[in-house]
């Protein structure tokens, strides 16, 4: 196992892994986006409550989901690369972010779009979209500190010891924002919070959140792998290729 | 399918601009997430390969 | 011990020496404070309405202004790579650094909220709320802020940098010291947010050192 994990983890062995699954892993995520939007936007019942609008919601909440569990990600490879020093941690730390902030700005926006007609106004400081923009401050700063950084040595770990402490704050932030929302606005219903939605509406949901955990593997793959032969390519595996 | 004709597919209820909007962004977002690495990847291969080159010459 | 004393002495008085880097974080908040009575209107139901949050926002923003300045001079003339390579352990240095910050900040920045909170109309349960929270939630304030200041030594553009990636995660500590001011203002029970607030600070003198001791030691690796 230990074995495993460290050749997985050296740049010329994820690289041909990768370059194997990426292929099927690409195909599986079109097939999955695709199947997904054409159930949700076409065969899902309209919301009694939202009528079609409710259609937003196949995008909004895996892009939510992947915009939180991505930075998890991150974050992990942060502190896999502070703790042992793993070159691929550092590179795909740097990889993730820009995903994640895209995803995250995706969430925000498509929470927009749905807002004006649930709400009637593009914003509401509605607990969920208001932790999203955090989340999205907090890419923010990786990304800046990563680029003002450019160049130096120490720019990996030092992203790597603020993605490790962005991760710590996060519970706290999630449930302050969630108590800060409950203080504040009581009675107005938050998106997507449904005692239980019926098979036929949660089911293309599920296809769609892994569609776009796929996606999200697959193009952070893309990434890394650029890196390695951008940072490789004075090694003779990358010259050769 | 859930709705009668083409048009009511586009309209959805009222809704039509608010949900197609809210696709068309997605579709953007994912396709620059697919875009961009394809672009940088072939920049730092064209690099490597100048790199490769310019040592070649010392 | 003696080396957080003696951290804790040097920093006060070299800050004495140096009164413009206490004093400035000061007059700032003083100034953006008095900014929002002209841009609002001075109508008192308005004001006392957003005093709390005004003044913590004023309190954060004078924060990070001086958290600036806590570990540069250090850096720039090379003490803190001598007392990163010495025998005394860095942890008890940063603490020590990060109390006396406090003093001469977060601690003079509470000790002055009372007076604007009367300013903005605030009855005296909200005064002493404010007083409380800023007292509870500045250290806190100063010891997150730390983390930035170390991981943005050495670089030219720090300041703005600094904001960018400490002020998402001071949004906690707004949300319970601003929420803390409104229930006293209307006369409930504000304990809980003080343990809460107390809680976040047991929470960060545990982590922010020790992040900002891995951090210096970072900064000072290139």
């Amino acid at each position: 196992m230990w074995g495993w994990f460290h050749r997985l983890g050296s740049p010329k062995s994820f690289y041909e892994i990768s370059g194997f699954l990426l292929p099927a892993m690409f195909a599986l995520a079109g097939v999955l986006l695709v199947t997904g939007t054409v159930w949700a936007l076409g065969f899902v019942p309209q919301d009694y409550q939202q009528g079609h609008s409710v259609r937003i919601m196949y995008i909004h909440v895996p892009a939510a989901i992947l915009a939180q569990s991505g930075y998890m990600m991150m974050a992990a490879a942060g502190a896999v690369f502070l703790i042992w020093r793993i070159k691929l941690a550092d590179i795909a730390l740097q990889c993730a972010a820009p995903i994640g902030a895209t995803l995250t700005f995706l969430a925000l926006v498509t929470g927009a779009i749905w807002g004006k007609p649930t709400w009637g106004t593009l914003w509401v400081w509605d607990a969920r979209l208001t932790s999203t923009l955090i989340l999205f401050f907090l890419y923010v700063g990786v990304i800046a500190l990563r680029s003002a950084m450019d160049g130096r040595e120490s720019a990996g770990r030092a992203t790597a010891m603020l993605a490790v402490v962005g991760l710590i704050n996060l519970p706290i932030i999630k449930y302050s924002v969630d108590w800060w929302f409950t203080l504040h606005q009581p009675s107005s219903f938050s998106l997507t919070e449904k005692p239980s939605m019926p098979i036929e509406m949660w089911l293309p949901l599920l296809v769609m959140v892994l569609g776009f955990y796929l996606f999200f593997f697959s193009v952070w793959a893309v990434r890394i792998r650029t890196e390695i032969l951008n940072r490789e390519y004075g090694t003779q595996w990358v010259q050769s290729l | 399918m859930i709705f009668e004709s083409f048009g009511a597919f586009m309209h959805m209820g009222g809704h039509g601009q608010f949900v197609w909007c809210a696709y068309g962004i997605a579709t953007l977002v994912i396709a620059y997430n697919v875009i961009q690495p394809i672009l940088m990847r072939r920049k730092v291969i064209a690099l490597n390969k100048q790199r490769i080159a310019r040592e070649g010459k010392l | 011990m003696n080396i957080l004393l003696a951290t804790i002495r040097r920093d006060l008085l070299l800050h004495f020496r140096q009164p413009a880097d206490i004093l400035n974080p000061l007059v700032f908040f003083l100034i953006v404070i008095s900014l929002f009575p002209l841009g609002i209107g001075p109508s008192e139901a308005v004001l006392s309405s957003i005093a709390a949050g005004v003044i913590w926002v004023a309190v954060l923003l004078a924060t990070l202004l001086s958290i600036d300045v806590m570990l540069k001079g250090d850096f720039d003339d090379g003490t803190l790579e001598q007392i990163a390579l010495g025998k005394q352990s860095l942890l008890v240095v940063v603490f020590g650094k990060v109390i006396s910050q406090w003093l001469v900040s977060g601690f003079l920045m509470a000790l002055m909220s009372p007076l604007f909170a009367m300013m903005f109309y605030v009855n005296t349960e909200g005064m002493i709320a404010i007083a409380v929270g800023l007292l509870l939630g500045t250290p806190t304030m100063t010891l997150i802020g730390s983390i930035g200041a170390a991981l943005t030594l050495g670089l030219k553009k720090g300041g703005v940098l600094i904001a960018i990636l400490v002020l998402p995660l001071y949004i906690p500590v707004l949300i319970l010291g601003t929420a803390m001011v409104e229930s006293a203002v209307f006369g409930h029970s504000y304990t809980g947010h003080a343990l809460w607030l107390a809680a976040l600070l047991v929470l960060s003198i545990g982590f922010a050192p020790l992040a900002t001791q891995m951090s210096i030691r970072i900064s000072l690796s290139q």
